[in-house]
């Protein structure tokens, strides 16, 4: 009964929809501030992402000519809840989910519904820009998920486990240096921003994949977006920091290190310009592969 | 419900985003709305956000004269934001046809084709005028006073 509450608490409290949005929204909020400071702005209140959250739920929804209805608000609310569920797996301070054999499995299964809803949305609306945004997603998709998934997996080779406390507990060594690596690699092109933002550039194709979404099922893709943030993040700090091994100071560390990791995102988005398809891609397969390749390497032979 | 509602019209007045459009503009306005999205101004302290796609956005800022050739486009334009919306119209063009006025290629004033909620007087405004409109037309939308919200209420009734 008790492990149903702790499964129940994890998905809508913490560190599940209500606790997660919450976070979710501080972290929006430190990146657009620490961005207008960068460029010599005020910047918004630190209110901006709930209230922009609630105005998008409620302002009218206009179905595209031709799109299927129910596509266009199943595909928000899918990345949403697969985003929530994916937040109340990962072993942060306080989570009373009860962690299972192979849960690692299903996190990154969880986390890769965004980028796929965000593909078919952007498909799906029959927008050319859409569509546009959608191929460099989908082709992008390739090139960071190669970091991204060698990072994860050589800490799982390392644990001998498919558990992700398991993975948490692992002692600090040198492949922690290289998965690291690997994963703050991928990290900026799997949140589309810059200098890999090429699937939402606004500047050329509006808003990517999301251009046509209005209302209630924008709100819903920005949320979904936002929670990603908090995932991987989380994600981060999990696997790299030792938050698992003292409960005193894990809340602090866990808090402290995903501030700083956002802020060090938001600083190279504001220094850097876009690069194109070609050359994120070029660098995701020579650098990004280089980084899985050693992690994997580390990982097996120490 | 009540509750969401009193959210509701708060968070339309803390984040009103923007779509510009001109409508056959000298240049001159769009210089000073361009001046207004700039960091010395910095609007997104007070939320507005310049958005690419007009589904995203709330207040339309039409600059010019409105020329024939742009009517049908802007009133697409208007048509595609979701409501509630209010438009801002920036200048003296949109609000008379200014210098323009009588010439067979314009239609003139801007409330002839699409509901124009908020006058910025000037040729060309500046920066300062825009925001204080962009913020006023933010109260607008949250108190459902804008053309849109009132006409839509006509409708149900």
């Amino acid at each position: 009964m008790s492990a149903w509450w702790g499964i129940g608490a994890a998905l809508l409290c913490w560190p599940g929809l209500i606790g997660g949005a919450a976070f979710a929204w501080l972290l929006l909020w430190i990146q657009r501030k620490l961005a207008a400071r960068l460029q010599g702005r005020k910047g918004p209140p630190f209110y901006q992402p709930f209230f922009d959250f609630i105005k998008l739920l409620g302002k009218e929804t206009v179905v595209p000519g031709g799109v299927n209805r129910r596509l266009l608000y199943a595909l928000p609310m899918v990345s949403a809840v697969a985003v929530v569920c994916a937040l109340s797996l990962i072993p942060v301070p306080g989570n009373p989910m009860p962690s299972f054999a192979g849960d690692l499995i299903v996190l990154l299964y969880l986390l890769e519904m965004p980028a796929l809803c965000g593909v078919l949305a952007g498909y799906s609306s029959r927008s050319l820009y859409g569509q546009v945004g959608s191929a460099r997603e989908a082709i992008l998709w390739l090139g960071y998920n190669l970091p991204l998934l060698a990072a994860v997996l050589s800490l799982a080779i390392k644990a001998k486990s498919l558990t992700l406390a398991e993975l948490a507990g692992v002692p600090l060594g040198p492949v922690h240096v290289a998965a690291a690596a690997a994963f703050l690699l991928a990290l900026p092109a799997r949140l589309k921003r810059n200098p890999f933002s090429i699937p939402n550039a606004e500047q050329e194709i509006i808003a990517g994949p999301l251009t046509e979404y209005s209302g209630a099922p924008l709100a819903f893709f920005e949320l979904a977006h936002a929670l990603e943030l908090v995932a991987l993040v989380s994600l981060f700090t999990v696997l790299f920091l030792p938050t698992a091994n003292a409960p005193g100071p894990g809340w602090v560390l866990y808090l402290l290190g995903s501030v700083v990791l956002v802020a060090l995102i938001t600083l190279v988005a504001t220094a850097s310009a876009r690069l194109t398809l070609r050359h994120t891609f070029r660098i995701y397969w020579s650098w990004g592969a280089g980084a899985a390749f050693l992690a994997l390497m580390i990982a097996g032979a120490w | 419900m009540k509750l969401f509602e009193g959210l509701l019209s708060i968070s339309r007045r803390k984040s009103p985003w923007v779509y510009c459009l001109n409508a056959g503009s000298c240049n001159g306005c769009d210089i000073e709305t361009a001046a207004c999205l700039s960091p010395r101004y910095d609007p997104e302290q007070v939320g507005t956000l310049r958005q690419g796609s007009p589904k995203h956005a709330d207040i339309l800022l039409v600059t010019g004269p409105l020329t024939l050739r742009t009517q049908d486009a802007l009133r697409d334009i208007w048509g595609q934001i979701p409501s509630p919306k209010a438009v801002v119209a920036i200048g003296s063009c949109p609000a008379s046809g200014n210098v323009f006025a009588g010439s067979p290629t314009v239609v003139g004033a801007l409330a002839q084709v699409i509901p124009v909620d908020v006058y910025v007087p000037g040729c060309p405004p500046r920066p300062q005028a825009i925001l204080q409109a962009c913020i006023q037309a933010a109260h607008l939308l949250a108190h459902g006073k804008t053309h849109d919200q009132q006409g839509r209420r006509e409708a149900r009734r």
